[in-house]
This record gives structure tokens, sequence and C-alpha cells, in this order.
């Protein structure tokens, strides 16, 4: 029986534990300092805004651990002594392991800014952040969200709860710009200013300058305008935890470095999650992911390898989904930016500018390559399936109808999307669908 | 708000406005032979002609004439004479008729300064939601920041006002006489002249509450049309079949029965009273009793399998319609803890359990006094058990306590659908038949959930909907009852109620959630 340490409770670690527990009776334990137990971090903002409290975003409750046989540490690793297999925590106390699982997750990226250890300048990203958040929102009148990115838009919806005005740099001439094609970045822009944002595009921060009590009253921007402020949001993007394993003989680059089994260079020892960096992009994605779903997925990978079935990180197709203030947002495959020369695609907004669908196809085979959807809900299963097969793009227009995953009773356009997708293409689909009395039986 | 405030005042202070006086032709008018034989000389002797401020003060004077009557009966053995009516009954009857303070006086004013303010209040108060609460979207900014909401202090006041409100409903009526009175205009557009009953308050509130919610309800999910389809059907039902229909009936001569009350939340259905009504009134009647069964037996089951228990318990159901109007404030006050859970289990099938050998006592009971056995009295004890002392005790501890003062009473502490969870029979029998025979479920969407919790947090029936949709199953469960909330609040569309094959509804059985390619363990 082996003894396992896993350092980190997000949902790498929390996922790992559960699978060994799973294939295993190995002891496990889990070390964080973030919090006691595991929480979603993604449900942060949740509790700041008054939707659940602290206790609701825990997946589970309290007992579940002692009953699970997964002990808890609340502590901090100091350092890894990776020779005699020990841990030094912050309490004072060793920890020894068999088999050693680094789940570390990553930090909001700062970027060098004058300014950017101010009291009042901040990211979203740990328990620790929501709670400095909580004490930074009290008399704010205004936040500077700096970067366009998922976690922006998060924070700018808490600010606008207490009542901060928010504005909000973007270094892009359009909303996340590095992930989102044109349309969908007007789109989702567009939505965001009518929630009375501040969204300033090609703006880039310059410095952030403080009081006389070294808190951040204002940011200067490379235009040199200067923005009163009592909060600064750093939310451009974020990058691994790894410089508490600088002395170690652990390998680290970006992230922690890791093969597609998710082992670092050191034996016995993996790593997982946001924190991990590949040695080269596995199934044609980054080589560092940080994602909540490939977080998930590698904490069952290396489960399975840590008991006993060596197993390499074979993600399936590649999915994600976002809400955008009162749009969800959805993809399926992969739709760039920027198209690649051998795609072609297809847009679809509706008229009234906050449902949108976007198809990529290959332009000489016709086979299906992605899916963006703004404002519809879609079936995972159903894409997973088509793109795994290698389906056309046909294939998939056509049987839209089924793939919709909005509730029942909601306006479908189908048809309107088909009709213009077969307008603007030349091609001939037909839209596939039910007898009104198969629906009313849910056949 | 302030408006709503000062209407709720008025209704609150109105106990306290009466002017009782009994005259001597009131007394002969409203009691009994028997109660007058027994009551008439110590009532003219203490009460006729006196001045009480309020029917409290009158109600109790005449309770204690009465019960001491009664007392004296007893212990003198003179059964013959004792009165069997409850004392709160009579007196409830004695102070509306004898009632002449403010309020009975102006009716209609008051009805207005009570009913019309504590429409038109909170109506203002929700409209300006369309522009202060932004665009359309799942708008729960702050829920538990609000002390109405969170368990605050304005949430407990209103459960206690709430429950003092249930408690004298269903024990002390008499006390809500001035209230009760101010409905007799409303209660004389379907019968001229007629008076209102406590029970003709409690619908016409009930109606009321559920509409000026239900508009709520609208703003509120305006871009979730599933939300608004069930809202306006439960609305509906409750409008049309729980009220309106229940009035207009009797006024054709017809009984007044509320034609969607199945079985066993129906307890009273199979009472000889209840039955014997029924069979004198006809052919209508007699359709009452053939749809009583047919519906409970049939049509309930049936739906269920189609479309889960839904279909009758957020879209029909008068108590459901209650919970998901005025109760969608508290739906996240609903505990999602594993014990909680096993506690519903017991507690419901348990009433189940009892509601159905009730049923079946009370039928043999019904059935064997209508066709003369035991000289028209009937088969009233059962191994050593009375079915009258069974069913009274079970129309206390269920009908009134469990669904009233619990389940409603408690909306701002233990969340909207208590009695629906905990308590109802029905609600516990279509359950058995969606857990076990039913097309109905909730789909989880791939791999796509995070964990978040909102459909945990609000879920009104407690159900830990994450705890199924973090690893790809869907939701399966005896006690869901389809509202939607948790689709509608999940971020990321990763929930949809569906009805579909019977085959694959428990979705992954995995333990891998969809996305990873690597390996499928059941396959």
């Amino acid at each position: 029986m082996d003894k396992i340490v896993i350092i980190g409770n997000g949902i790498s670690g929390v996922t790992a534990a559960r699978h060994i527990r799973k294939n295993s009776d190995n002891e496990i334990l889990i070390i964080s300092a973030e919090t006691e137990h595991f929480f979603s971090r993604t449900a942060l903002m949740y509790v700041y805004m008054g939707h659940m409290r602290f206790q609701d975003i825990k997946p589970y409750e309290d007992w579940f651990w002692e009953k699970n046989r997964i002990d808890l540490k609340f502590d901090r690793v100091e350092d890894i002594k990776t020779d005699v297999k020990e841990l030094v925590m912050k309490s004072g106390s060793s920890i020894t392991y068999d088999k050693l699982i680094l789940a570390v997750g990553s930090k909001p990226n700062k970027f060098g800014w004058p300014g950017q250890d101010l009291l009042g300048v901040q990211g979203l990203y740990s328990f620790q952040d929501v709670e400095s958040i909580e004490e930074n929102s009290k008399n704010a009148k205004r936040a500077v969200i700096v970067g366009g990115g998922l976690i922006g838009v998060e924070l700018a919806e808490m600010m606008l709860y207490r009542g901060i005005a928010v504005t909000f740099l973007v270094r892009e001439s359009k909303f996340w710009g590095n992930v989102l094609p044109e349309q969908e970045g007007q789109l989702i822009s567009k939505h965001i200013k009518k929630h009375h944002v501040d969204l300033r595009f090609n703006t880039e921060l310059d410095e952030i300058i403080a009081d006389e009590n070294g808190r951040a009253k204002a940011v200067k921007t490379k235009d040199g305008e200067i923005i009163d402020c009592q909060i600064v949001g750093l939310t451009a993007g974020v990058s691994p935890n790894v410089a508490f394993l600088k002395n170690t003989n652990i390998e680290i680059e970006r992230g922690i470095k890791i093969n597609k089994f998710l082992e670092t260079n050191i034996e016995d020892v993996y790593a997982i999650g946001d924190c991990a960096q590949f040695d080269q992009g596995v199934n044609g994605r980054r080589n560092i992911e940080q994602v909540w779903y490939t977080g998930r997925i590698m904490g069952e990978t290396v489960a399975q390898t840590v008991t006993g079935n060596k197993l390499a990180y074979n993600p399936g197709p590649w999915f994600n989904s976002a809400k955008f203030f009162d749009i969800e947002y959805q993809t399926y495959g992969w739709v760039f930016a920027n198209m690649q020369e051998e795609e072609a695609d297809f847009y679809w907004e509706h008229p009234k500018g906050e449902i949108c669908i976007h198809v990529v196809w290959d332009k000489d085979t016709g086979l299906f390559k992605g899916l963006n959807v703004f404002g519809i809900r879609m079936r995972h299963d159903l894409f997973d399936k088509w793109l795994r097969d290698g389906a056309g793009v046909d294939e998939v227009m056509a049987n839209l109808s089924t793939a919709n995953f909005d509730p029942e009773f909601y306006s479908h356009y189908e048809k309107e999307i088909v009709d213009q997708f077969n307008k603007e293409t030349g091609r001939n689909v037909e839209l596939k669908s039910k007898k009104w009395w198969r629906n009313l039986i849910g056949s | 708000m302030v408006i709503f405030l000062i209407g709720l005042a008025i209704f609150t202070t109105t106990p306290f406005l009466g002017n009782v006086k009994m005259t001597e032709a009131i007394m002969i008018e409203s009691l009994n032979e028997q109660e007058l034989i027994n009551l008439e000389v110590p009532l003219k002797e203490q009460l006729v002609d006196k001045e009480f401020s309020t029917t409290y003060g009158f109600s109790r004077a005449f309770i204690a004439i009465y019960n001491a009557k009664n007392d004296e009966l007893k212990a003198n053995e003179e059964w013959s004479m004792v009165m069997w009516t409850k004392p709160g009954t009579v007196a409830l009857n004695l102070s509306r008729a004898s009632n002449d303070g403010v309020v009975t006086q102006n009716k209609w004013l008051f009805f207005f300064l009570t009913f019309g303010l504590g429409i038109i209040g909170p109506l203002f108060y929700i409209i300006v939601d369309l522009k202060l609460k932004g665009p359309p979207g799942i708008k729960n900014d702050g829920i538990y920041h609000d002390r109405a909401t969170n368990r605050g202090w304005i949430g407990v006041l209103t459960g206690v006002w709430l429950v003092t409100f249930y408690i004298l409903l269903y024990f002390h009526p008499y006390i809500m006489s001035d209230a009760i009175s101010l409905t007799d205009p409303v209660k004389g557009l379907f019968k001229e002249g007629a008076m209102a009953s406590q029970w003709f308050l409690y619908g016409l509130l009930y109606c009321i509450s559920m509409l000026v919610m239900g508009v709520r309800m609208y703003i509120k999910y305006r871009h979730n049309k599933y939300q608004i389809v069930r809202t306006t059907s439960v609305l509906f039902f409750q409008v049309i079949f729980a009220f309106l229909l229940v009035e207009i009936l009797p006024l054709f001569g017809l009984p007044g029965r509320d034609l969607k009350n199945a079985m066993p939340l129906d307890y009273t259905f199979l009472y000889k009273y209840n039955i014997q009504e029924l069979l004198e009134a006809g052919q209508f009647g007699m359709f009452l009793i053939i749809w009583g069964f047919v519906l409970s037996i049939i049509v309930v089951p049936t739906l269920v399998y189609f479309y889960g228990k839904r279909w009758y318990c957020s879209w029909v159901c008068g108590c459901g319609g209650l919970a998901e109007t005025l109760g969608d404030p508290y739906r996240q006050l609903s505990n999602k803890k594993m014990w909680a859970w096993k506690l519903e289990r017991w507690l419901i099938h348990g009433v189940l359990v009892f509601a159905a050998i009730l049923t079946v006592f009370v039928g043999i009971h019904t059935f064997t006094s209508l066709n003369g056995v035991n000289d028209g009295e009937g088969i009233s004890t059962i191994i050593g058990i009375s079915a009258f002392d069974v069913r009274d005790w079970y129309g206390f501890m269920v009908g009134a306590v469990f669904a009233g003062v619990i389940g409603t009473g408690f909306y701002p502490i233990f969340g909207n659908r208590t009695w629906c969870r905990f308590g109802c029979p029905l609600a516990a029998y279509m359950g058995l038949v969606q857990r076990f025979k039913s097309r109905f479920r909730i789909t989880t969407n791939g791999g796509q959930c995070i964990s978040c919790g909102n459909c945990s947090t609000y879920c009104e029936q407690g159900i830990d909907v994450r705890a199924y949709a973090q690893k790809g199953q869907n939701i399966v469960r005896s006690s869901c009852v389809g509202c939607g909330v948790c689709s509608a609040v999940c971020p990321r569309g990763v929930l949809k109620l569906e009805n579909g094959p019977e085959a694959g509804r428990f979705g992954n059985e995995g333990p891998i959630v969809l996305g990873n390619d690597g390996f499928q363990l059941n396959q």
C-alpha cells in the first residue's frame, strides 16, 4: 500500500484523489494552504455576489473526506526533498510520501507594471482573493480591470453588484481577442457595454499610482490618461504557481515540466492541472492548459497511472463554456480567433444581437471542425461524437435541432440558421425535424 | 414596499377593530335548536347586549360558557344534549353575525386598504425590477445578503406572521372574524348577500398572493419560456379550478369541488359526508366520484410516466403553485445535507403509508355505512382503532400542522417546499412512479459541469443536483418536482429537463466524465 500525497485541493487534485480511492486502497493525503476543504473556484464570484454562501460552493459535505479515507492537511509546503521523498511544511513538520502529485494551480499574471503590488491591486483566483476584494470594495467608487478575458468579466459583474463603477482596459481591439473571432467578440463587447461597463479597447495599463498610504488611487494608461479608482483588478491570464519549487530537483520552465503520462523528471512525482507544462501539447492543444475541464481529465488520468494502469493524457475533442453577464457560451472542437487557411466558416446572429452560432469546417473535405455558440445550449455528447467520428458539416447542420439543449418551450432558430447557411454556402442541407406528437411524448 | 406594509399592518390590526354586540335575535338565528336549549339562559345572563371591543374577547367569553355547559352535561351524563360542534366554529358564526365594528361597516373600504394596498404595493416594488435589475437573465444577486431571504430578522418576522396566521386560521378563526368579513363583498359577487367563511378569505388570499408573486415570476424569468409557461399553468389551475369553479359550481346546485385534487393528497375524498353529498348530486356527483378514482389511479401515474411528477407538482397543484410564486424567494433555504434526504425518505413515505391506510379505513367505513351495515353506521373500527380518531388525528397533524403551519408558515426558514418534500403523500406516490417507471429525467450535458453549486442551492426540494451533474450522471430522483430552476440558474448550460426513452435515462454510468478519451471503463 502506497502513501500518495497530493498538493493542492482544487479540481485536479481532488479528482485524482477520488479516482485513486475508487481504484485502490492506498493511503491518500491532500495538502492545501488555501482552504481546509475543496470548493469550486469558478463559483467564488457567486459568493461575493450573494447567490450562494461559501458552504454552498463546496461540492462535498465535510464528512465526505473521512468517509472515503482521504486525509486532509491545512498547511503550506515549503520545500520538497525528492531524494528522501519528504515534504517540509510551514508548520515545521515534515511529511513523507511514496508518490507525489503536484496540483498546485496558478497565480494571476503580473507583467511588471509599476505599482502592481500596491494595496487595492489584486487578481481573482483564490479564496484569499475574494476575502481581500471584500475588504477592498468597502468605500470603493470605481474599479479598473486590466485584461479582457473571462475572469475580467466575472470581476466586472462582481463590482457592479456592489455599486462600483467599472472601467475595463483591453489591450486588443475586441473582447477576448486571442480566443474569439471578430463577430463573437463584437457581440460580447456590446453586451458588456449594455451593462454600463466603460469598456476601452486598444488600451494598455502603464502604471498604478499610489496614495500616501500605499494604496492604489488611480491608474495611468499608455495614452497618458489617468483614471481614478480604488480597486485595480489584474485579470490578464494566469501562470503556473511554481515559485516554491525553484530550489527542488523538479524541472520547471513556465510550469512543471511533464511528459504525456503526467510524469515529471523525478520518479514518482506527477503534475496535473494548471501548474503542469507538457513537453509537447497533446492533440494539438496548448502545452499549458488552465481550464477546469482539463484539470479534471488530468486528475482522472493520473489516478490510473499511480494505481498501476499507466495511461497517457488523452483528452477527447476540445470543449469549453462560460457565461458573460447574461449570455452563455459553449464551444466544441476548434474555432480559432482567426480562420486557418483551409477552413471555411458560417456565422449566424439573431437580429437582437445576443444569440449567435459560428460553425467551422474544412473547405475541401467538408469535415466539421468546430462550433461556437452564444445564447443557445448544445448537446456535448452529440458534438463529441461528431468530432470523434469525423462528421461532415452538412450532417451537423441537418441535425441542429437534435443537438439543441435549450430548456423546453424555448424559441428555436435552427430553420433560420440552416436557411441562411444554404443561401450563403450554396449547400443544400435539409433540417431534420421531429413530428409534433413525437415531441409531445418525448420519443 | 411601504404601501404593502401599510396594507399588511391594517390587515393585521383588523382583529382589534371589532365591536361585538350580540342581540337576542342574532343569538336565536345563529344557534341551532340544541345549542339554543343548552345555552340560551347563560348567554342571556352573561353575553346578550354586552359590548366587546374585539371578536376575540367576545369569543373567549362565549367559549367559556359553551365549555362550562358541556362539562356540566357530561358530568350529569346527559349525553344526548352534549354539543359536538367545535366551540370555535360556533363562536366564529356568532361573532361574524354580531360584529358591528369599523371594519364591518366599511367592508369595501377596508378591503381596499388591506387587499388593495397589499396588491398595489408589491406590484410597484416588483415592476421596477424590470429596470433596476438590468437586462433579462438570472438575477440572484444579493439573495444571501438580504435579511428577508437569508433567514435574517425580516425572514424570521415573516415566518412568525405566517405561522400566526395559519394557527389562527385553523384553530382560532373567530379572532380573524373582522378580516373574514372584509371579504364578504367579494363573496357577494358570487352570491348576493352570502357570507364569507374563513376558507373563502384563505382562498382569496391564496389566489391573490399567487397572482401578485406570479407577476414577479414573469419578470424574474422573462428570458426563460419554461418558467413563463409553467407559471401561467399553475396560476390558471389555482384561479379557475381551485377557486372560481369551487365557488361557481354550487350556484348551479352542483357540489363545488376542486377537480384537480387527487387522492391521497385529497384525504377527505372518501369521507362519508363527501361521498354522500356527491351521490345526492346526481349525474355530476357520480361523475366526480368516478373522476376521483380515474384521476388518482389512471391519470396521475400515466402522466407521471410520460412527463414526470412535474405535470402535477409544478404545473397544476395549488400547494406547489403557492410554493413556486410566493415561495420562490425562499427556494435556496431548503436543506441539501445528506441527513435531510434521509429524513425526507422516512417522513414522506411514512405519510404515504399512513394516508393509504387511512384511505382504505375510511373507504371501508363509508362503503359499509352507505350500504347499511350496522344500522347505517358502518364498520368504524378496524383492529381496534377507530377510523374517526385516525382521520381526525391525520387531519390535524398532516392536513393542518404539516401542510399549513410548517409547510407554508416556515417558508422563510426551511424554504418553500417543506410540505411537498417531506409530507405530501401524493408527491410520494408520484415520486415512486417517477423514480422507477418514468421517461422523465434531468439530463446532464456531458462534461460541462463546473461544480459551482447554483443548481443545488436553488433546488427547492433540497436535491444535491451538482452531485450528479459533476459526475456526468442524469438526475433521476423521486422528489424532483421539475420546476426547471436548476436548469435556469446553471451558468454553463448543463441541465435540461427532458422526457425520453427509459433506456439510458440515468446517463453516464462513469466514473469517467465525458471529454476524456484516455479510457472508458463501463463499455
